[in-house]
């Protein structure tokens, strides 16, 4: 993965710390973070690791691994870092870069997730789960696996159990204020960069 | 007495058994939920992950307003919630607040996970003198997940390594809570979804520490961790080559059950898991 000759961008860890106060540049590689995190079993780079391409500026790297996606925000690694480095805050951080880049998601479900959500939240102010699950599968292409895979009847059998049990509502309950909150989601898009 | 009261939007949804029972048992204890009127979404996840900015303005918005309401004390029963709202509230009290286009009011209510408020010791005492069926026998673990006490700095807790709240109040109802090393061990939350294989990795290990050390149940306070605790269980003990049939209740709905409040059965019938055979075989349930 590393090339012979790394090309440090030596302004990244200035661009981050601009973005908020994640203090990355303090962190002195103890490996805490690492030790206490429940999904490094399914992430390409450590946090540690993710922080020290921060460091040495490598932007390509950190911007576009599975780590930053697969981090599930459980705050175990900030809670428990000796020098205050708020390390989920800086994976919300880097994934934020990397949408407003254009980079591609190497876990596009993780991001359709997200998408899916805001947007439901944008049109009624609150999450209407009701629409809001189904919407994911379709538009994740998870459906589509399930499908495939032939488990979908596992899944509509849990739905069915689901709404049996008046789990899911059938009308949303809407707000009055949701035009003041399309304009917090909506002012995303004028902003060039989270710093 | 009279709090401020923000459900959220699960709340309104699949976990309609924890609303039901927060609104049974807060009536029994005599505690008034104002819910506060016109909340919005605290934007979760979703916001913090992708927008930062929203998902401070978004929680900012109904801390506004919540300051509205008079009561001094805000319960949040969705630790995930609590969070995003406790975080804003800090982030907005900062020097650096002006990077958002929000600004608080000044009289904001102290923001409670609602499992620590229940857990201080007036009200432990207030859940004890209401007590009518002792939960004797009941063995279980009680899991916190994360959001309710990480990071410390910004949940103003002290024991977020090993907390005490559920415990406390599950054995004021004479069940026995089993110390466990698991109770902040993350169930990987909204990645159910996205990531189903995460779940079922951080979910067996949960059940089988459950299963290790005794547990009969698994008592929780946060709806995101029943969902994926209780949803899933058959097929996460496919995966893992084991049997599992853990119940795993709301604390809500354990109190509701020692105090015989109205409607224990209703909300305990939309889990997915069977809670009702261990309480039988306990004979804390005598209903058919």
């Amino acid at each position: 993965m590393f090339q012979k000759t790394l090309t440090p961008d030596y302004h990244f860890l200035e661009q981050i710390e601009a973005a908020g106060p994640y203090l990355a540049g303090a962190c002195y590689q103890c490996r805490k973070c690492t030790n206490g995190c429940p999904v490094t079993f399914a992430m390409d780079l450590y946090p540690d690791e993710v922080i020290r391409l921060v460091i040495i500026g490598q932007p390509q790297t950190v911007l576009n691994c599975d780590t930053i996606w697969v981090c599930a925000a459980c705050e175990t690694c900030t809670t428990r870092c000796p020098n205050d480095v708020k390390i989920a805050e800086l994976m919300d951080c880097l994934k934020e870069m990397a949408v407003q880049k254009g980079i591609a998601c190497p876990q596009p479900q993780i991001l359709t997730l997200h998408d899916t959500f805001l947007k439901n939240v944008k049109k009624w102010g609150r999450v209407f789960e009701t629409t809001f699950l189904p919407q994911y599968l379709l538009r994740s292409g998870e459906f589509l696996r399930l499908w495939q895979t032939g488990t979908w009847r596992d899944e509509m059998k849990l739905a069915w159990q689901m709404s049996r049990k008046r789990r899911f509502p059938v009308l949303p309950k809407t707000i009055s204020g949701k035009k003041e909150v399309r304009k917090i989601l909506d002012r995303h898009k004028k902003r060039s960069n989270p710093s | 007495m009279k709090v401020t009261y923000y459900p959220g939007c699960s709340l309104e949804g699949t976990a309609k058994d924890y609303a039901e029972s927060i609104v049974g048992i807060c009536a029994s204890l005599n505690i008034q939920l104002e819910e506060i009127p016109d909340w919005n979404c605290c934007g979760a996840t979703a916001a913090h992950s992708i927008d930062h900015r929203a998902g401070i303005e978004l929680a900012g918005r109904t801390l506004n307003l919540a300051a509205r309401l008079p009561h001094a004390d805000m319960l949040v029963p969705c630790p995930m919630c609590f969070n995003r709202l406790k975080t804003a509230a800090w982030i907005l009290n900062q020097d650096s607040a002006d990077r958002y286009d929000m600004h608080l009011d000044a009289s904001l209510p102290k923001i409670w996970d609602l499992a620590n408020f229940l857990a201080s010791d007036p009200m432990l005492k207030k859940i004890a003198k209401n007590i009518s069926r002792p939960l004797e026998g009941l063995k279980v673990v009680c899991y916190y997940g994360c959001m309710a006490n990480r990071p410390p700095e910004i949940t103003e807790t002290t024991d977020f390594e090993n907390p005490q709240a559920l415990d406390r109040i599950i054995q004021t109802l004479g069940a026995a809570a089993i110390p466990w090393a698991y109770k902040t061990d993350c169930c990987g939350a909204s990645q159910v979804l996205s990531r189903p294989d995460i779940v079922s990795h951080l979910v067996g290990k949960l059940y089988d520490m459950a299963q290790r050390v005794g547990a009969q149940a698994i008592v929780v306070s946060c709806q995101m961790c029943q969902a994926n605790l209780d949803m899933h269980q058959e097929k996460i003990a496919t995966d893992w080559g084991k049997r599992f049939a853990f119940p795993v209740y709301y604390f809500t709905e354990l109190i509701g059950l020692a105090q015989d409040v109205a409607g224990v059965e209703r909300w305990l019938r939309r889990h997915i898991t069977d809670p009702f055979a261990l309480l039988k075989q306990l004979n804390l349930w005598n209903r058919p």
